[in-house]
């Protein structure tokens, strides 16, 4: 069907190889929308990351004067349970006395702890594997043991046995004085 | 695989969409759309259902991701509404489109309902189209309350006790039903716990309706401004990429507007109060429903009756059912019908005189002309637009649609 000459002329040019000014509407158009499109999708991803009052969340102080030899406490910063373990002279050497080649993750206890506060073991909670929070005192290594899928932990919250991939992680913390720790 | 379609389609391409076709006909539906022929008259006020559509779509998608957010409790939905414009990344802005996005949706459906009065749309042979429409117009509008209720806000909740209460005027089950409806015997949190899930319900049923409203509309293709059927090819050209394109221009024109109000006047179509926690202890003094409640607010308060109000104001809505046949016009488009033109146009008018006189306080001399609309409201439907559309002299049709084309 033809309506007018200038139809014609539109539609002729159109065959042929050179871009008319159709195209470049149809061009800037799309890309106009195509842009749009990617901007709104923006406001609606960001808006399930973390919001501002959750990243608002700080630091926790962890009072450490009633803790006893040989206990764990576990506190919760960030949602996460942090285990705050006084351990044994004993529980010391014997992390120590590992050779690190049969560690899955090595890292010396050394690395772990402050230097000079050797006695306390501050870690996530967390296991590496699917994130249970595994249990204190259970397992073949006198630390931890995650009752998911059966990980064990050694008294540095080393990986020694089972799937999960890596140590217990270290959160940031620091000691304030010698009974109080600020983790986060 | 049948021998006879797989002859010259050699590419795998092809074979694959054959043997889906085949199993599932999704193809040929598609082509359907993209082959489906529309009259080729249509002006702008036809673009009004694809606008509804985008701003149904984008009221599912900014609901649910304010329903991610938000925590449907008495003591926590004001403060997590907050929450979300405050903290939320974007929150502000997903709230905003939210919200002025029911004031456009009603926009858009009050102007696509008023074309169709204009241009007969209900007529012969699209009632059961017109039928569909009014029931999505219907689960709109609870759709809408429920959602305003749930920031808790003092609107929120006295406009949640005033609606709940109209069915108290129901005679003998009334008080029961109301305490039904709010789960106790005043709204509270049981009240809002099942507006939130009804708020995320409707919508939904909303798309279904919406669809069946398609196939309605399919079906006999859509009327047009000389409300003459397709006779020939001639009249019509196919809706892509023609009214495609004439849709997403109407996109853009109407996003214009849209995001004109979320970003420069975003607070501009609701109402102070409900940024004042809900208190059910004190009405506010000038309590007033969202803009697109107002017409049929101004119908209920103008009787001076409990339950006559109850019903004049549900029967200024289902009274819609009946119009084509309180309609008895041979010819559907007001362009070629004087009188009906003249007296559709009023009634518009009236409609509006009547959502403004909503939203006055009810003292004269709001109260006498409040009362003077409705009467002509439903005066006009059940007694002028019989007469005149079984009388009027008719201006002369164009033969075909194309015969308007010079």
């Amino acid at each position: 069907m033809t309506d007018t000459k200038t139809n014609d002329t539109d539609i002729e040019s159109e065959d042929t190889e050179k871009p008319t000014r159709r195209d470049f509407v149809v061009l800037a158009a799309s890309a106009v929308a195509g842009v749009g499109a990617i901007t709104a999708a923006v406001p609606f991803i960001r808006s399930l990351s973390p919001d501002a009052s959750v990243l608002a969340v700080g630091s926790t102080e962890v009072d450490l004067s009633n803790i006893k030899e040989g206990e764990t406490i576990t506190v919760m910063w960030r949602g996460k349970p942090i285990f705050v373990t006084k351990r044994t002279p004993n529980q010391i050497e014997e992390v120590r006395s590992v050779n690190l080649a049969e560690l899955r993750d090595p890292q010396s206890d050394e690395e772990r702890v402050k230097k000079g506060k050797e006695q306390w073991l501050v870690t996530i909670g967390v296991c590496t594997h699917l994130g249970c929070v595994p249990v204190s005192g259970k397992g073949d290594y006198n630390g931890w043991f995650c009752p998911c899928h059966g990980s064990h932990y050694d008294s540095s919250g080393r990986i020694r046995k089972g799937p999960a991939p890596a140590n217990l992680p270290i959160p940031p913390y620091e000691f304030l004085s010698n009974n109080k720790i600020k983790i986060g | 695989m049948k021998s006879d379609s797989s002859m010259d389609k050699n590419s795998p391409i092809d074979r694959v969409i054959e043997w889906i076709e085949y199993r599932l006909p999704i193809f040929s539906f598609l082509k359907h759309f993209s082959e489906y022929r529309t009259p080729k008259n249509l002006n702008y006020l036809w673009n009004l259902g694809s606008i509804a559509g985008i701003i149904l779509i984008i009221q599912i998608l900014t609901g649910l991701f304010l329903a991610m957010q938000y925590t449907p409790h008495v003591k926590m939905a004001f403060d997590s509404v907050e929450n979300i414009m405050r903290n939320v990344n974007y929150g502000w802005l997903i709230r905003y489109t939210h919200a002025v996005g029911a004031s456009m949706f009603f926009a858009a459906i009050y102007l696509h309902i008023a074309k169709a009065l204009f241009y007969g749309s209900y007529k012969s042979p699209r009632e059961l189209l017109w039928f569909l429409g009014i029931i999505i117009f219907i689960v709109m509008m609870a759709t809408a309350f429920m959602g305003y209720v749930l920031p808790w806000g003092q609107m929120s909740f006295w406009g949640a006790k005033v609606i709940t209460n109209l069915f108290s005027a129901i005679p003998v089950f009334g008080e029961d039903i109301v305490i039904w409806l709010w789960g106790g015997f005043s709204v509270d949190n049981p009240t809002l716990n099942r507006f939130f899930a009804l708020h995320f319900l409707l919508p939904f049923l909303i798309v279904a309706t919406v669809m069946i409203h398609l196939v309605a509309l399919h079906k006999h293709g859509s009327n047009n401004p000389t409300g003459v059927q397709v006779k020939t090819e001639y009249d019509t050209i196919p809706f892509h990429p023609y009214y495609t394109v004439k849709d997403f221009f109407g996109f853009g024109v109407f996003f214009l507007i849209f995001f004109g109000f979320v970003f420069f006047s975003p607070n501009s179509l609701g109402h102070p109060d409900n940024y004042i926690p809900a208190n059910p202890l004190v009405t506010p003094p000038h309590i007033v429903p969202e803009w697109y409640f107002l017409p049929f607010y101004e119908i209920l308060r103008s009787i001076p009756d409990k339950l006559g109000g109850v019903i004049a104001m549900f029967g200024a809505i289902v009274i819609l059912f009946l119009l084509p046949w309180l309609d008895g016009s041979k010819i559907r488009s007001a362009n070629y019908r004087p009188l009906f033109r003249i007296f559709t146009l009023i009634f518009i008018i009236n409609f509006i005189v009547l959502g403004y006189i909503g939203g006055m306080p009810p003292e004269e001399p709001y109260i006498s002309v409040g009362q003077f609309c409705t009467t002509w409201y439903f005066l006009y439907l059940f007694v002028i637009l019989p007469i005149i559309s079984r009388k009027e002299k008719l201006k002369d049709l164009p033969k075909s649609i194309s015969a308007t084309f010079k």
